[in-house]
């Protein structure tokens, strides 16, 4: 058994693991300096992770263990996708185990156990919470899948490793297509609504009537408060990561290239500020939707992925 | 440049033709409209110029430069004097369903695609798929007419709607003959001014550019 490409993989998590807060700080760094207040640190995430745990539990009296087991669930899952998707090298050894369809499984497990333990203590804003997230997520998932699809028919796989190895051999003109075209665009508003960002959600505000994902996390202390919000981060992370493998594969060191791997490291570290500075930008200009205007946005989602889709037929 | 390239760009450009089309299709507010019209402008201006440069014919060139002072220069400054007129600029119009106006632009997606099969058939051109996505333009401007309700929004259909009949004579037969280009350009031109002027009137006569308001003018026997 060889040993190499499981470090890549430990490596490749413990960026995950170190990268998701370092993100998070980035993208409040720029949202301070367009709004032109004072930023905090850019290690801010982080410290707020120490905080929460070192603080002790509290558990509501009628917590069962649903409540006490999902944080380690929710953030154990999103470590496991974040060892299938390819962040800085491709083929790695969990990479073969699971292919897109899987990972946007996995998602939904994590989600689905966020929602049970958001409705666990009863109260109602938790309910209130859950119910969103489903609405959304099963508007959101059929989209996803099919944007997956369509990016899939390109290179003949639903495997990411697969997907990436494929396009970056066909050179810059693989994902110069237009079917490429309508499943980013679909892609972003998935993106946008299942990590909870502008104009879905709103990350920052504790306000009980808009917030979706907040809701679910209120009875949340201590260390399993700093698992959720640390996996959220996470969450973000890897969605940006799955984009960054289809859409602009450049850069993701092949298998077996060690030298190319510090390269890739600079341009994961160069594509992550530029989409931090876009996704800043979007969420300054855009305003909070209503909440029932999310479905005719998700629904806009489903279509234009399916567009993508016919695209990929009529024009390729 | 390689003509791979060039052709790969053209399909790209097509697709983004259609992509504002779409978008101008659930664009609420009225100055997004307008961008995104202009953008339509845009990438219609750049497909004709590299269509004109893979097929060698020269006097494409000189339509897309038309067609980047016309429609996304001119027209646009039309229409935004007469939203500044009409004080709507910051008016947002109610969209009814805009889910099943979507589906209904991708069935018309499949069947241009399909009713387009015999002229792709015999076409030389090299990217001849751009025919369906052109006729889809059309039929998706004159969706966007029965759909609103605005009167200015009803004029960007039409305008967008020229822009699909523009793109698939492009596509078809590398364009029209020049006299006749400019014949529609000075065409749309007008049409624009009298659009206007109209709006203007409804708007006086009506306090509203809700056409349905119209209606009002039918005699009660």
């Amino acid at each position: 058994m060889k040993i190499l490409p499981y470090i890549l993989e430990l490596v490749q998590v413990l960026i995950l693991l170190v990268g998701a807060p370092l993100f998070v700080g980035w993208i409040r760094r720029i949202k301070c300096w367009l709004q032109g207040r004072k930023s905090p640190s850019l290690f801010q995430p982080y410290f707020e992770l120490l905080k929460l745990f070192s603080k002790d539990v509290y558990l509501a009296e009628n917590a069962s263990w649903i409540f006490r087991f999902t944080p380690y669930l929710v953030f154990g899952i999103t470590l496991l996708i974040g060892a299938i998707v390819p962040i800085l090298i491709i083929d790695l050894p969990f990479s073969t185990t699971a292919d897109v369809i899987a990972i946007v499984g996995l998602f939904a497990i994590a989600r689905f156990f966020t929602a049970l333990a958001g409705m666990d203590v009863g109260t109602a804003f938790g309910g209130m919470g859950s119910s969103r997230t489903m609405m959304i997520a099963s508007l959101a998932e059929p989209a996803m899948l099919i944007t997956v699809f369509t990016v899939s028919l390109t290179s003949h796989s639903t495997s990411l490793s697969q997907i990436v190895q494929t396009l970056t051999n066909n050179g810059i003109l693989a994902t110069l297509r237009p079917s490429f075209v309508f499943s980013l665009w679909a892609f972003l508003m998935i993106a946008v609504a299942e990590t909870g960002r502008v104009p879905v959600d709103n990350p920052d505000t504790h306000l009980e009537l808009t917030m979706i994902h907040e809701t679910m996390l209120l009875e949340y202390s201590g260390r399993h408060l700093a698992l959720m919000e640390w996996a959220s981060m996470m969450k973000l992370f890897l969605f940006i990561s799955i984009g960054k493998a289809v859409f602009m594969p450049w850069g993701i060191a092949q298998s077996g290239q060690l030298l190319a791997i510090p390269l890739a490291l600079f341009f994961l570290i160069i594509k992550f500020m530029v989409i931090g500075v876009i996704l800043v930008g979007f969420e300054t200009s855009l305003a909070k939707m209503r909440l029932f205007r999310t479905t005719e946005f998700l629904g806009a989602a489903l279509l234009i992925a399916t567009l993508g889709m016919l695209s990929y037929f009529i024009l390729e | 440049m390689d003509i791979q390239i060039t052709e790969q760009i053209i399909i790209m450009l097509a697709a983004l033709v259609l992509l504002t089309a779409f978008a101008m299709l659930v664009q609420r507010k009225i100055y997004g409209l307008i961008s995104l019209f202009m953008w339509q402008g845009i990438f219609l201006a750049l497909t004709t110029a590299f269509v004109g440069y893979i097929a060698h014919r020269y006097h494409l060139y000189i339509s897309a430069v038309l067609t980047l002072l016309l429609k996304v220069i001119l027209l646009p400054y039309i229409l935004r004097m007469l939203i500044i007129k009409l004080k709507i600029s910051r008016e947002v119009e109610s969209v009814v369903n805009v889910t099943s106006t979507m589906l209904i632009g991708i069935a018309l997606v499949i069947f241009s695609y399909q009713l387009t099969a015999p002229i792709r058939q015999n076409s030389a051109f090299v990217a001849q798929s751009i025919i369906a996505i052109a006729l889809a333009t059309v039929m998706i401007g004159l969706l966007m007419m029965i759909t609103r309700r605005n009167a200015v929004t009803q004029i960007i259909g039409f305008l967008a709607m020229e822009n699909g009949l523009f793109f698939a004579a492009i596509s078809a037969t590398y364009g029209m003959p020049l006299v006749v280009e400019l014949g529609v350009a000075i065409d749309i031109l007008i049409a624009a001014f009298v659009f206007g002027i109209f709006s203007l009137h409804i708007n006086t006569t009506f306090d509203s550019l809700d056409v349905d308001k119209m209606a009002q003018l039918k005699e009660d026997y």
